[in-house]
């Protein structure tokens, strides 16, 4: 059978506002297949994000939904989480939101290992704005900013997230679309800050500023970059070049911040 | 027996004519006519759903 998407869908929000070819809309699709594959209750699940078009995303969900201001996500999230720890909270939204102005809630996110999902739309970029270059822009890109070419260094997010102390932590792309829902699903259940790093694309403001004729070509650079970890386990380091890691990169049980909060309020009603 | 051959569904209202779809088929089954995606040779689908999984614009449904 044909995925049914219109059960999570909100009436009538089709078709979304997302360019031909974005990425966002693959995401998207993962992510609804993940919370029907978990069982997610719509009444219980909250879905937060930022701002930017990735950070549209909610809008189109039907579950509890909080579209907040740039690069808060993390910030209103873990407020919802901690007034109902017993809701299912996933935060959505892009590199630019993430890890740009809200760098610092993403990193203290990760840190606490709160039991959220955060998933990253990566197109290396500030897509709603026109193109300025992100913390995700790679060197020598160009973008709206940077017309001569970047000279930043970008951000490796899934590692930064593994640094910063998120204790599920994957990675995906558009391209591979099968295993978006997959990677989601599994940073669902697991207890604690997962991180789905999503490499997608903007044709509109990255794509026709770096040369890429078309999306199709777009798509072609996901599809030829992508590494499964099994797979660059038996590769050399010359073979890895220019190559990224897909699947799940890091996994590892730890407190978790709700749970680790409680103890707190008891002890302190102890303490009275 | 006569293999059944699998319904693919595309509304075009939704579709905004990207290309990802008929690229990406396995065995071209699909093509654009103008603007949207088309079905141009069912018999050759092998029902892998990539296509349905990879429309960014939930306008492909295939049911196998
Ligand atoms: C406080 C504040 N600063 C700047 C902006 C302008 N702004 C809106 S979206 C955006 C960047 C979005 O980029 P990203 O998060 O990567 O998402 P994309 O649009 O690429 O999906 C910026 C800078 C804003 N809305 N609010
Ligand atoms: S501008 Fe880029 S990120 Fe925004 S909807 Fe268009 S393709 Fe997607
Ligand atoms: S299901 Fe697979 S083979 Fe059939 S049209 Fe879609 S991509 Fe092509
Ligand atoms: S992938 Fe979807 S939106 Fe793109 S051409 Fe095919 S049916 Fe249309």
């Amino acid at each position: 059978m044909a995925f049914d998407y219109d059960k999570y869908i909100r009436p009538g929000k089709l078709p979304h506002i997302w360019c031909p070819g974005c990425g966002h809309g693959i995401v998207m699709k993962g992510l609804i297949r993940a919370i029907d594959a978990v069982g997610l209750d719509k009444k219980n699940t909250a879905i937060v994000s930022g701002i930017g078009c990735a950070s549209r995303l909610p809008g189109y969900i039907d579950c509890c939904t909080l579209h907040t201001a740039h690069g808060r996500a993390a910030a209103f999230a873990t407020g919802v989480k901690m007034a109902k720890p017993e809701m299912d909270v996933i935060l959505v939204g892009g590199d630019g939101d993430g890890t740009a102005i809200g760098g610092n809630h993403f990193i203290h996110a990760c840190r606490r290992n709160i039991n959220m999902t955060y998933i990253i739309m990566n197109n290396k970029i500030y897509g709603m704005t026109g193109g300025q270059f992100s913390p995700a822009t790679p060197t020598g890109a160009k973008a709206s900013t940077t017309p001569y070419g970047n000279p930043d260094p970008a951000f490796d997010i899934a590692k930064l997230a593994i640094g910063a102390g998120a204790t599920f932590v994957a990675r995906g792309t558009a391209y591979h679309a099968n295993q978006i829902d997959k990677l989601i699903a599994e940073a669902i259940q697991h207890k604690g800050f997962s991180v789905v790093e999503i490499l997608d694309d903007c044709p509109t403001t990255y794509g026709r500023r770096n040369k890429f004729r078309s999306v199709i070509e777009m798509m072609n650079v996901l599809k030829d970059i992508a590494v499964p970890v099994k797979a660059a386990e038996k590769m050399s380091p010359e073979q890895l070049q220019g190559k990224i890691l897909t699947g799940v990169l890091y996994k590892e049980e730890k407190p978790e911040y709700t749970t680790e909060y409680a103890k707190v309020i008891e002890r302190a009603k102890a303490a009275k | 027996m006569e293999k059944k051959l699998p319904t693919i569904e595309i509304i075009e209202k939704y579709c905004k004519g990207c290309h990802i779809c008929v690229e990406f088929c396995p065995t071209k089954v699909l093509e654009m006519q103008g603007f949207v995606a088309a079905v141009k040779n069912l018999e050759a689908c092998i029902k892998c759903m990539q296509c349905e999984l990879r429309c960014p614009d939930f306008a492909i449904k295939v049911t196998p």
